[in-house]
């Protein structure tokens, strides 16, 4: 082991020990000074920001013989990870002490899921990917059910982790099948094993099939989406805002590097299967969504068509340059889709006064007499989400519908524009509820949530004005991937 | 020696009586074994690809062990869970937990 070893993962290494770190410290605080916990667990996650922006001026480089690596894609990430772990505490400060649920073991669970997150944008081996899957995954198996003894909560609890675990099942057998068919975990052995023609194709396809299922369960693409509104509807609603952008996120950045940079032989066979899941994810998605009227369920239809809308990434995969440009987008359209879908959870939080009884659709009504700046925060993310402008959502959806359409598949670009008007229906209600409605909402005045929203609105409008460093900052970060 | 297909056709087949009993049975810790069926088959493709393929290297052995490690975590985490819901319901039947329906 050397020092380059220990920097490549300092990042990690660091938010694991803190963590830890947190966990016994919560033993020795007393009851009365348990918030500390929440401001503890931020510094850390500030922490690791500063060290992980500090290392992007570094080279990419390897570490322990190939296992991980640091490179543009995982700095990228990284960042992005950090923000959702900075977002999730931020929302679920005074949340947690509303919901009765403030028990010391719920920051260093969200530490080590966000620790797991990076991990999995740094993989360079599939153990590797495994291992970080599970580690990302069972602390929000247990912050789903945080809520206990609250029924709902338990409930969504054991049913996340049944689908979590069958789903690891199908990537455990996936990494086996590639395992025994290019005889090597390690992403780039794979890669030359295919190209020396020394790999069996059946068998890798199988494998690639397999962890396709597995990663589609932890993104939420139809039809391995089924547990998403149940889940999402039942876990407390800052864990939700956490896992509902940070999971999602880290399935995309395992499906982008191993489908990226392992699989490209495959990508002949792959990308047509890749545009019926985004078509069916996206139509799926969006149709449903409409006929919700309960506001958890509706955000959770909502992001399983985003999830739709970011597969398409994986559809010009035969075509080099909208490949690097789909993925670019993809990066992209995650770091907008992050601002808005935390945004609008945070929206939810405020509104969420009973937290027995569901938030409907109908309650957002009169919002914007009584609190006007939430409704126009609501409202960016709204529009975000359906992609209209001035907003990241617009640009993102631009930036990924022009790669598929060089890639060829310009039916799968008239499928994601109809399916955005289609979820324009469900978005534009909630702001024409809030606007034009009347009611009386009522709404939870709280410093650090409302920070939190205003924060991702004013990013997602003020960055979408002038979005050329982003693009720069995404290309970048896919450079080396190939 | 015995082939390696034969071990292919056996976890295979454990593979796909673990993903019968996941989909078929009801009771919560019946999926859950079922699940562990699946984990345990794709242990067996590891060591037998590292056994027929190239024993000098040792990533199949290993990623083997990992898996060990990480069901034994999950089994943890999933029993808690159950024990939690049964306590309050009295019940683990999957079909009966459904407070949340659309």
């Amino acid at each position: 082991m050397t020092i380059t070893d220990f920097s490549v993962i300092l990042p990690v290494t660091l938010l694991t020990a803190w963590a830890s770190i947190l966990l016994l410290a919560e033993l020795f605080l007393p009851r009365a000074q348990r918030p500390f916990l929440a401001l503890l667990a931020a510094l850390g996650l500030a922490l690791t920001l500063g060290i992980s922006l500090a290392q992007s001026a570094q080279e990419f480089a390897p570490g322990f013989g190939g296992m991980v690596v640091r490179d543009g894609f995982s700095n990228f990430l990284n960042v992005l990870f950090l923000l959702t772990g900075l977002f999730g505490v931020a929302l679920s400060y005074r949340y947690n002490q509303r919901a009765q649920i403030e028990r010391g073991e719920y920051y260093p669970l969200l530490l080590f899921s966000v620790a797991g997150m990076m991990l999995m944008g740094q993989a360079a081996d599939l153990i590797v990917v495994f291992l970080a899957l599970e580690l990302l995954s069972f602390p929000l198996y247990i912050l789903s059910a945080f809520a206990y003894p609250r029924p709902q909560s338990e409930e969504a609890g054991l049913k996340y982790f049944l689908l979590g675990a069958f789903a690891s099942g199908f990537v455990v057998y996936g990494i086996a099948l590639t395992f025994g068919a290019s005889g090597s975990t390690d992403l780039a052995r794979i890669v030359a094993s295919v190209a020396a023609g020394s790999a069996n194709l059946p068998l890798l396809t199988a494998g690639a099939g397999l962890l396709l299922v597995g990663f589609g369960f932890k993104v939420a693409a139809v039809p391995f989406h089924m547990w998403t509104p149940d889940v999402y509807q039942g876990a407390p609603t800052s864990v939700t805002a956490f896992m509902a952008a940070g999971a999602k996120t880290a399935g995309f950045a395992a499906l982008l590097r191993v489908f990226g940079a392992a699989f490209p032989a495959l990508a002949a066979d792959l990308s047509p299967l890749m545009a019926i899941l985004a078509a069916v994810t996206m139509l799926f998605g969006n149709l449903i969504a409409v006929a919700q009227t309960d506001m958890k369920r509706m955000l959770a239809y909502s992001s399983i068509a985003q999830a739709g809308y970011l597969l398409m990434a994986f559809a010009p995969f035969e075509i080099e340059a909208a490949r690097t440009m789909a993925v670019a987008g993809a990066l992209f359209y995650l770091l907008a889709y992050t601002l808005a879908s935390f945004g609008s959870w945070g929206v939810v939080i405020a509104l969420e006064k009973d937290l027995d009884r569901h938030l409907s659709i109908g309650d957002f009504a009169g919002l914007a007499r009584r609190s006007p700046w939430l409704a126009a925060a609501m409202t960016v993310f709204m529009l975000s989400l359906t992609g209209l402008p001035p907003t990241l959502g617009l640009v993102g959806k631009i930036y990924l519908f022009r790669a598929v359409i060089e890639g060829g598949m310009v039916w799968l670009a008239v499928i994601g524009a109809l399916t955005s008007v289609v979820s324009a229906f469900y978005y534009l209600r909630i702001v024409v509820n809030m606007f034009m409605r009347e009611g009386e909402p009522a709404v939870e005045r709280e410093w650090w949530l409302e920070f939190a929203i205003g924060a991702a609105a004013v990013v997602t409008v003020v960055v979408s004005l002038w979005p050329f460093p982003l693009f720069e900052w995404a290309e970048w970060a896919v450079m080396k991937l190939f | 020696m015995i082939p390696l297909s034969w071990y292919l056709y056996l976890s295979a087949a454990l593979f796909a009586i673990g993903l019968y009993g996941v989909l078929a049975r009801k009771n919560a810790i019946a999926i859950l074994l079922g699940i562990e069926l699946m984990l345990n088959a794709a242990n067996i493709n590891l060591v037998a690809f590292w056994r027929y393929t190239d024993p000098a290297q040792m990533a199949g052995q290993v990623f083997a062990i990992i898996v060990f490690a990480v069901a034994a975590a999950e089994v943890a985490v999933g029993l808690s869970l159950v024990i939690s819901i049964y306590r309050a319901r009295k019940t683990v039947i999957a079909d009966e937990l459904d407070l949340m329906k659309w």
